[in-house]
């Protein structure tokens, strides 16, 4: 019995690192650039493709992608911002219009990434095989490529959060996410911070999806789900908060690993159960005021 | 004197939708089938597109559950689809999704902005897995078959469902409930302090326009004959609408019609010339349209007919 509970919260563990580190990403996009950006998963998944089309076809080793597959989406996510969003911003009428206009824009690009994804790659589903052998981790069982999932997202947690707070670039995002006007008059470019903020975005969600690819199957239709886990785990923990992303993140994971473990087809419908909850009863969150 | 000329006008006025009706009426004495199922689908997503702009227009809370009300309608028509006569279903629908919209509207209106629309996006999804699992685990089946009407009356269904929405969002916008519902998007406190009951009237438009959603929902399961909860609630039921009503123009009535025929025209034809790139340029389109038609095509017609208009008269004075 012991065993099954802490099989049951290690896989929740393991789970809920992914979980928030994407998470981090869309609540940077959301929280400071005020994009709700729906296409977050479609940005996971070209970081997965990325690193599948690496690894089968040139054999380079899915660790060493993150590395690529983090620039390339900083990059696509920076000259999304500049082209498209900044342009919407300039343009609205109110923040709420802005908001909306912005969300609808990342409709269309989910639509335009996946179908440019189902062109290139097909829509099969898509796996391979990358550390899988079994570790003994606290008496449970559990395939090695979970295990370095789950210390990457904890490591790139904490350096984006040393980032934020540390650097003078993170003070500066951080004051145009308080403030954006009074940002703009001390000297902060703000358009170039919210591109950045959008490309940081993108970035999370290569190396979140960089990570996937490693121990789970992958295909160019999966990212509307990883979407919706990422909302409900800022909205769980608060937006625009790290830290609150990865309580979030493992406490949806706990949940996840848990409802599995008693009914495996309730998961999803138990995460948007307590996303309304949670919406309902505590919009900023379950650490907010 | 200005009497009778508004008399005339409203006369005018009548008699264009009249005479619409009457054409629209007639004319599967003419059509060929296929263009017969086109323009069932063409009304289907006005239908879904006028009633979302009904409430989300003039309030500006954008809600993406038009799927969630519209998929309760296919559920009631597959459970219902031999116990009742049909008219009856087509209304049980209505009521079934109209009930479901006030009660998610008593919980959620209170949301703004961002969460309510990630709180009526959760509901599509959350009703989508809920039915999904019942249907393997309770009911054991992943479809259900709903007995097929034939496409004149699915036709007549539709075309009757779309004009009472149509006179109904006309009458709405006009009335003082109209002008309400404006000034809430306009400023919510400020409608609150004029007198206005916020609460009770967003959750009334927002039930009423749900009621369309699901009856249309009940006419065209029939036309589907076979529905699964990813064809009753798929996304992309919630997402077009909103699309259509945008890329028509949310200012006027005509706005969402004209964007709703659009897009189900474009959609026909790039789905038969290139179904593989459809939604890719579906995607492209969507961007376009918000990134350069902001007032959508109808407030694009208007701004071009302003400046001509302010032209002519410059150029009369000079």
């Amino acid at each position: 019995m012991m065993v099954t509970i802490l099989d049951i919260i290690i896989a929740g563990m393991l789970l809920g690192g992914i979980y928030a580190l994407i998470a981090v990403g869309l609540s940077l996009q959301y929280g400071v650039a005020r994009v709700l950006n729906i296409a977050h998963g479609e940005f996971i998944m070209l970081g997965a493709f990325i690193t599948w089309t690496l690894y089968t076809a040139f054999g380079v080793n899915p660790l060493l992608s993150l590395a690529l597959c983090g620039p390339t989406l900083f990059l696509i996510g920076y000259v999304l911002y500049i082209v498209l969003f900044s342009r919407l911003r300039v343009r609205a009428a109110s923040p709420g219009a802005y908001e909306g206009n912005s969300m609808l824009a990342c409709f269309g690009l989910l639509f335009i990434i996946q179908n440019l994804a189902i062109l290139i790659w097909g829509a099969d589903i898509k796996g391979y095989s990358f550390f899988a052998f079994p570790v003994d981790f606290a008496g449970a069982r559990f395939a090695a490529n979970r295990l370095i999932t789950l210390g990457f997202a904890i490591v790139i947690g904490l350096v984006f959060y040393l980032f934020l707070a540390r650097t003078r670039l993170g003070k500066a995002i951080r004051a145009s996410a308080q403030e954006p006007e009074a940002a703009g008059l001390m000297g902060v470019n703000i358009d170039r911070v919210l591109a950045l903020c959008f490309g940081l975005g993108a970035l999370m969600a290569g190396l979140g999806g960089a990570l996937i690819s490693m121990s789970y199957k992958i295909q160019p239709t999966m990212g509307l789900e990883y979407t919706m886990i990422a909302l409900i785990v800022i909205v769980l923990g608060g937006l625009g908060s790290i830290p609150g992303s990865f309580i979030g993140g493992f406490l949806l994971g706990l949940v996840g690993s848990i409802v599995t473990y008693v009914e495996p087809g309730l998961a999803l419908v138990a995460y948007y159960v307590i996303f309304m909850m949670v919406l309902l009863l505590k919009p900023k969150g379950v650490l907010g005021k | 004197m200005n009497g009778r000329i508004t008399t005339l006008n409203r006369l005018q006025r009548g008699i264009v939708p009249l005479v619409l009706l009457a054409v629209f009426a007639l004319s599967p004495l003419v059509l060929k089938q296929y263009a017969l199922i086109l323009l069932t689908n063409t009304f289907m997503y006005i239908i879904l597109a006028v009633s979302w702009s009904m409430f989300s227009g003039p309030t500006g809370y954008i809600s993406l559950a038009p799927a969630a009300f519209f998929g309760a309608g296919v559920y009631t028509s597959a459970v219902l689809g031999f116990a009742l006569p049909f008219p009856l279903i087509v209304i049980t629908g209505g009521l079934a999704s109209f009930c479901m919209a006030f009660l998610v509207g008593a919980l959620t209106l209170r949301l703004r902005g961002i969460y309510f629309v990630m709180f009526t996006f959760g509901l599509v999804e959350l009703l989508l897995n809920f039915v999904l699992w019942w249907e393997v685990t309770v009911t054991g089946t992943t479809g259900r078959v709903v007995p097929p009407l034939g496409n004149t009356t699915v036709f007549y269904f539709m075309l009757a469902i779309l004009a009472c929405l149509l006179l109904t969002a006309f009458r709405l916008k006009h009335s003082k409930y109209g002008f309400a519902l404006q000034s809430i998007g306009q400023g919510e406190e400020a409608a609150a302090h004029t007198g206005i009951h916020v609460t009770a009237l967003k959750m009334n438009t927002f039930a009423l326009s749900a009621f369309f959603m699901g009856a249309a929902g009940v006419v065209m399961a029939t036309r589907w004959t076979y529905i699964d909860p990813r064809i009753a609630f798929n996304p992309t039921l919630s997402f077009l609408p909103v699309l259509m009503a945008i890329f028509g123009g949310l200012g006027q009535l005509y706005g969402p019609i004209i964007g709703a025929a659009i897009f189900t025209y474009l959609e026909e034809f790039l789905i038969t010339r290139f179904p593989y790139h459809y939604m890719l340029i579906f995607g492209i389109t969507m961007v376009i349209a918000i990134r350069y038609l902001p007032d959508g095509l109808v407030g694009l017609v208007q701004k071009a007919w302003k400046q001509w208009s302010r032209r002519k008269h410059g150029a009369a004075q000079g």
